[in-house]
């Protein structure tokens, strides 16, 4: 029982910063977009039972709710790791060859692109179309920072390091 | 004669008077290049050792920052390959590639001794002698930076020092000197078309606008720049945000709008950050909000950020996407000038379009007009990227080659290592997704709207990805099918179905499975895809298939006749061989294979077996003596 009451009572809270987001957006439908990323920054993610809410706050329907937060590619509906490493695969950086330092990546973490979180919830690793810093091409980041001329023997010693500098804590 | 007026006459001459009593400027580039590549830490280096040098270091240029050197932090100055730029004023000193070790070194040689350090110089790749600054770079001497031409050296931060260059004049003569038709004409007069890519003439545009009844009109800036490998709208939302703002006053001033939009893509958080301070900055001193310049006109504006969809930089898809709905794409008529945002007439103009306006404004639109070619007035700037020995962010008149692009600004070709390579070049693609490739034989031909459209390519948003002879177009082509296949927003069958099938017809020709029926499918299915689909990202998405396939017929041939890909660069098609007289038969590769397809004795030549060989590819990286080919 008091397992449930403490779920119920984190549930409460969860709701809290939706409602808080909502009145800042004064319950426009039209910002359902500012919303989300509002939501999503709270969150990391976009959890079913908040887009539900959302959708039933504004008066849309869940499905049109759903539908925008599956549309663009920064929403996500899963949790995603501490580290996002996004690999730019712009055209520069694909003739540049990002793919490798991608296969690199994902053969050191044993992630895949049906697979691109670590069981542990540390990393998440994805490809965005374009960062525009082609000029440094190819371009990883992990979560904001820029790291420019990637080698796949570069990318993975960043790993490395941020794996073992986690060890320690 | 209103306050506003004195006020901008009065910043100006308040920042002159700060200005003049500074002994120096460095200007430290902090675009996302330089950032990346520890721009910021090089900032913190000059505050300390200018401190431990006892030189006054101002970081921010006020009344009572008295005299010293002024340490700023600018916008993208474009030549992103040789980061972190370093410019000393007055000198015109630019030191590249500089870390924060060297930074002892700039402060006592440079801004104590007024020296120079040759090694941080830029060393011309031709005749290896040092360049002291953007005044003998050839990157930068054969360009003519006019929209990106404050880029890089004003801080993008500081309105005063936009004020103090001239800016939001122009915005002021607008509003109380022209009407809205006079405005129209203008732009009209000077020929600017739009930089988003379709090429529509701004001027008419806002007439269209300005000609539709109604009280509620909106500006939209459109700073969704979607194309992989462009970064212009980036650079001047980074650099020079006020100017962006400029335009957008004078839009709205144009067709009567007293709300405007900025509405930038979220892989810019550096360009949101600047737009927004620039807003409120501009707020702050009564630029933007009620009665604009004391004629009881006013004008809101508003930042919103993308949450990451390519078909937004479509407008009607980004109007979808303004109003909180998935980003579909709208038949038109209407038009976004007649029915736009929440059904009112709306101007979406792009980011470089809208810095141009006050540049027009300025210089006058005859004076504009006297730039680039005829029908495309102007300059366009170019992301220059790819297989090219100085890559970043170039501005050129239209009409200018692309020999001169890539040659004389871009340094010429290099191999995958970044050496320069003599006979290097196989193409050039512009334009991003809808775009196509330009080759050997276009080289000399004068870049612009309608000469591009006439070789089956386009200006676009103006992507320049150089590629070497090792590229391989049927995967290059791959590559944009698949990324326009991930952004159709699925509305048309044929976009959403023929990318699919596109993408996949390609594969089957990467992967050794196509026969001669293959290639005239991809091209039955690209026309239909061409003509089916009702927004430009469907209408160009077979643009880079069209567009290889006439060019480069002879390389998808070998890939689907001879299972052959002449670059090398499709693994399925490769069948390595050992070159008998250059293999020593040292064994390395016999030992490395995973599947033991190499056989021979030592110190005889080896031989691969077809049959067993995966393709892998770890034999010719184990060769010392480079006998191994074909991998």
């Amino acid at each position: 029982m008091p397992q449930t009451l403490k779920k119920t009572t984190q549930r409460l809270r969860q709701f809290e910063k939706v409602c808080e987001i909502l009145d800042r957006y004064q319950h426009d439908p039209m910002k359902l977009i500012p919303i989300l990323q509002a939501v999503q920054d709270e969150y990391r993610y976009l959890p079913e039972e908040v887009l539900a809410y959302i959708a039933t706050s504004l008066g849309l329907s869940p499905a049109r709710v759903y539908g925008v937060a599956t549309f663009y590619a920064h929403f996500a509906l899963e949790p995603k790791g501490k580290y996002i490493i996004r690999l730019c695969d712009g055209t520069a950086c694909h003739v540049k060859k990002s793919i490798p330092v991608l296969d690199a990546l994902r053969e050191r973490l044993g992630l895949s692109e049906e697979k691109p979180t670590t069981p542990d919830m540390l990393f998440t690793v994805e490809t965005v179309s374009c960062l525009g810093a082609c000029g440094l091409a190819p371009v990883m980041v992990i979560n904001d920072e820029v790291h420019g001329q990637m080698t796949p023997e570069k990318a993975v010693a960043y790993i490395d390091e941020i794996i073992a500098c986690e060890e320690k804590k | 004669m209103s306050t506003a007026a004195l006020n901008l006459k009065k910043i100006t001459e308040e920042y002159a008077c700060d200005a003049e009593r500074l002994k120096r400027r460095v200007i430290i580039c902090a675009g996302t290049g330089c950032v990346s590549n520890g721009a910021l830490k090089v900032f913190d280096a000059f505050a300390a050792e200018m401190a431990a040098a006892g030189l006054n270091f101002i970081p921010e240029l006020k009344p009572e920052s008295g005299s010293g050197t002024y340490v700023s932090k600018s916008g993208c100055q474009g030549f992103c390959q040789m980061g972190p730029l370093v410019t000393i004023e007055p000198e015109g000193i630019l030191y590249t590639k500089v870390k924060p070790r060297d930074v002892p070194e700039i402060v006592k040689t440079t801004l104590v001794e007024g020296g120079i350090v040759d090694r941080l110089l830029y060393q011309d790749l031709v005749d290896g002698r040092h360049c002291h600054g953007t005044q003998d770079i050839p990157f930068y001497t054969r360009q003519a930076r006019t929209v990106l031409k404050s880029c890089g050296i004003i801080n993008p931060e500081d309105i005063r020092e936009y004020i103090a260059g001239g800016g939001y004049e122009a915005a002021m003569r607008a509003y109380k000197e022209m009407t809205p038709q006079s405005v129209c004409e203008e732009i009209m007069h000077s020929g600017l078309r739009g930089r988003g890519g379709g090429g529509f003439p701004a001027g008419r545009k806002w007439d269209i606008t300005r000609k539709e009844p109604g009280p509620k009109k909106y500006v939209i800036c459109n700073g969704d720049e979607g194309d992989p490998g462009a970064f212009m709208d980036r650079s001047v939302m980074e650099g020079n945000p006020h100017s962006v703002l400029e335009g957008i006053m004078i839009a709205a001033r144009a067709i009567g709008a007293d709300e405007a939009y900025v509405y930038v893509r979220a892989e810019y958080p550096l360009a949101v950050q600047r737009v927004r301070k620039a807003v409120q900055d501009a707020q702050s001193l009564g630029i933007l909000g009620e009665n604009i310049f004391g004629t009881g006109h006013s004008l809101t504006c508003h930042v919103m950020e993308g949450a990451g969809a390519f078909v937004c930089g479509e407008e009607t898809a980004l109007i979808a996407s303004m109003e909180g709905k998935r980003g579909m794409p709208l038949p038109k008529p209407p038009f976004p000038a007649q029915s736009g945002f929440c059904g009112k007439p709306t101007v979406i103009n792009n980011v470089e379009t809208l810095a141009s306006i006050p540049i027009i404004m300025q210089m006058g639109a005859a004076a504009f007009r006297k730039l680039g070619t005829e029908a495309s007035p102007g300059t366009k700037t170019f992301a220059l990227t790819g297989h090219v020995a100085n890559t970043g962010l170039i501005e050129v008149p239209f009409g200018t080659t692309l020999r001169e692009i890539v040659n004389n600004i871009g340094g010429g070709v290099t191999d995958d290592n970044g050496n320069l390579t003599g006979g290097g070049f196989k193409a050039v693609q512009i334009g991003g997704p809808s775009g196509g490739c330009l080759t050997e034989e276009n080289l000399d031909l004068p870049l612009d709207f309608d000469s591009l459209k006439s070789v089956g390519a386009m200006v676009g948003s103006g992507g320049l990805v150089v590629m070497n002879k090792e590229t391989c177009m049927v995967k290059i082509a791959r590559f944009f099918m698949q990324f326009t296949q991930n952004e159709s927003c699925g509305k048309c069958v044929l976009c959403r179905e023929g990318t699919k099938q596109m993408l996949s017809l390609l594969d089957d020709i990467i992967e050794g499975r196509g026969t001669e029926e293959t290639l005239d499918l991809l091209d039955r299915v690209a026309r239909a895809v061409q003509k089916g689909s009702l927004c430009g990202l469907g209408k160009t998405a077979p643009n880079p298939i069209l567009s290889t396939m006439r060019q480069f017929r002879a390389e998808y041939e070998a890939h689907v006749y001879q299972k052959r890909c002449p670059a090398g660069q499709c693994k399925a098609l490769l069948t390595p061989e050992i070159i008998a007289e250059k293999c020593k038969g040292c064994t390395a590769c016999a030992r490395k294979c995973p599947v033991g397809a190499i056989t021979g004795a030592v110190k005889e030549p080896h031989k691969i077996d077809p049959d067993k060989c995966i393709k892998c590819g770890v034999c010719k990286e184990t060769c010392k003596f480079n006998a191994v080919t074909g991998v």
